[in-house]
């Protein structure tokens, strides 16, 4: 089967110096949450930005290796940065609604594309919210700000905007890091369900976070790749050492 | 004297400087409006001057003033954004960038006559427009150029970075981005300072005494190409210029050309607090 996304040989180095990725090399398969993990600056959100060329926003670093989406070079010539973005979807770290309605939020990106129907426009928002477990929420303010909505609502919010421009891979940036333990149940449990349908790679807010939801997980450590596994494997028998020590605790 | 005395003398100190700031503003708008006040009436606002400018009213010269304030606005407004746009958006640290804003800064330091002379020199002489409402209103949109960029540029950077990063990730261009989250966030800075430029040329004399003011016209402008009468340089006429001018009609003519800045200065205000209570982020 050929990977949804396929990373090899990956140097990342930013302007200032600072080796944030160090030759790293693994394969992405369609349909399953790949969990990336490690302790904080070790290159995790580097990686991600990396994935839908956000790092082109970034001046200066130096890249060198191949990254491939769905078989082929996504710094290619041929290749739409827009269309790469819309197909392989960012929700960040910290919930950042744009400012204006919540319907406003979810349309923007089809907008931006070109999608001019209504209708259509209309099916995105409800099916985008729906997924997203944010429509009995909402369905009844989608003209309100969506800055008055919670915490847990921005960001199911944030990955409804991604959902409705239709991806193929979604990259969540520790989705649940300013939520409650019940807000953070949700979005896990959405997660589940969207695997169905799309390739998640997701930055984890905790081990434990981690160990819930990967079907594969990779621990990152200074800028390297130190282990890539099913999770049962991952997390229950981690083959090195440093991967063991950070699991069971003994730093990070 | 003890820590305490010297904070309290440096709060007495201070607030007093405060107050001495607005004393000078206060008195001079009260004076202007106590000694001016009688003399507006209808009459002295619509009407055309008679007897040597001594009766009648002062028309043309607030017609004249809100023409060429407009014409400022349409002279230096699409200019300035999108000088501000780039500067803010595009601009590179090079030396094209900083070429650019020793431009700005140095425009702003100018002095308006300078303004004045190079009006004269370039668009009443060298473009052959004449002393016209054009030339005047193209020397003062050039005047007013450096405050309504750098108003606008800070606008521009006030907009959070994350909208943008959003805004991309969302699979908008740059141009997009700029157009959709950035533009209409910071329109409202942009236009108080072009609100606050346009009251200052609104009130300049001298860029506009070479370069369109007229000392006497008996008939509204028709065209662009026609001189036309000011508030300001006909202030400065009929206090100076004609003897047997009654005060009474200076302070009224005063007091007309302080209520349209004034107007325009707290326009710009209202802007901004109305948009700072909307705005929710």
């Amino acid at each position: 089967m050929q990977p949804k996304i396929s990373i090899q040989n990956v140097h990342y180095t930013y302007a200032d110096g600072n080796e944030a990725l160090r030759n790293i090399s693994f394969d992405v398969q369609p349909n399953e949450v790949f969990v990336l993990f490690g302790p904080a600056r070790s290159g995790k959100t580097t990686l991600l930005r990396l994935l839908n060329r956000l790092s082109d926003l970034t001046e200066g670093a130096d890249f060198r290796g191949a990254i491939t989406f769905n078989g082929a070079d996504i710094f290619g010539r041929a290749v739409d940065v827009y269309n790469l973005r819309r197909s392989i979807s960012m929700v960040f770290a910290i919930p950042t609604p744009l400012p204006g309605s919540i319907r406003a939020n979810l349309t923007y990106g089809p907008q931006m594309a070109g999608l001019r129907d209504p209708q259509v426009l209309e099916a995105r928002v409800q099916h985008s919210l729906e997924q997203a477990a944010l429509w009995d929420e909402v369905k009844d303010r989608l003209d309100t700000s969506a800055m008055a909505l919670s915490g847990g609502q921005k960001q199911r919010l944030c990955l409804a905007r991604s959902l409705a421009m239709e991806p193929e891979v979604i990259l969540l940036d520790n989705p649940t890091s300013g939520l409650d333990p019940l807000s953070t149940a949700v979005v896990e449990e959405t997660l589940r369900d969207l695997r169905e349908r799309y390739t998640i790679i997701m930055v984890p807010h905790s081990v434990q976070q981690a160990a819930r939801v990967a079907d594969r997980a990779g621990f990152l450590l200074d800028g390297e790749l130190i282990e890539v596994a099913q999770a049962e494997r991952m997390f229950l028998h981690p083959q090195n050492k440093r991967t063991e020590d950070y699991i069971t605790g003994r730093f990070g | 004297m003890s820590r305490q005395q010297t904070q309290r003398l440096a709060v007495i100190v201070i607030t007093a400087v405060a107050v001495l700031v607005f004393v000078p503003v206060i008195l001079v708008i009260s004076y202007v409006i106590l000694s001016g006040i009688g003399t507006i009436n209808w009459e002295f606002l619509t009407a055309m001057p008679s007897n040597g400018m001594t009766e009648g009213g002062i028309m043309p010269a607030i017609v004249g003033t809100l023409v060429l304030t407009m014409g400022t606005a349409i002279v230096s407004m699409p200019v300035s954004i999108l000088a501000a746009i780039y500067l803010a958006e595009y601009a590179k640290d090079n030396k094209l960038t900083r070429t650019i804003r020793m431009a700005i800064v140095n425009l702003a330091g100018i002095p308006s006559i300078v303004y004045g002379l190079f009006g004269l020199g370039a668009f009443v002489l060298a473009a052959g427009f004449g002393t016209s409402i054009l030339a005047g209103a193209l020397t003062l949109g050039i005047m007013t150029m450096p405050v309504v960029i750098s108003t606008a540029e800070e606008a521009i950077n006030a907009v959070p970075q994350q909208f943008r990063t959003v805004s991309q990730s969302l699979g908008a261009t740059k141009w997009q981005t700029i157009r959709h989250q950035v533009l209409p966030h910071a329109l409202p800075g942009i236009l108080t300072g072009m609100i606050l430029g346009l009251s200052r040329a609104a009130g300049e004399t001298a860029p506009i005494l070479f370069t369109v003011a007229a000392f006497y016209v008996p008939t509204l402008p028709s065209s662009i190409f026609d001189q036309t009468m000011a508030l300001p340089y006909h202030l400065y006429v009929i206090s100076t210029q004609v003897p047997g001018m009654p005060l009474r009609i200076q302070y009224g003519t005063a007091l007309v050309l302080l209520m349209i800045t004034l107007t325009l200065t707290l326009l710009a205000t209202g802007v901004r607090t109305s948009v700072r209570r909307r705005r929710d982020w």
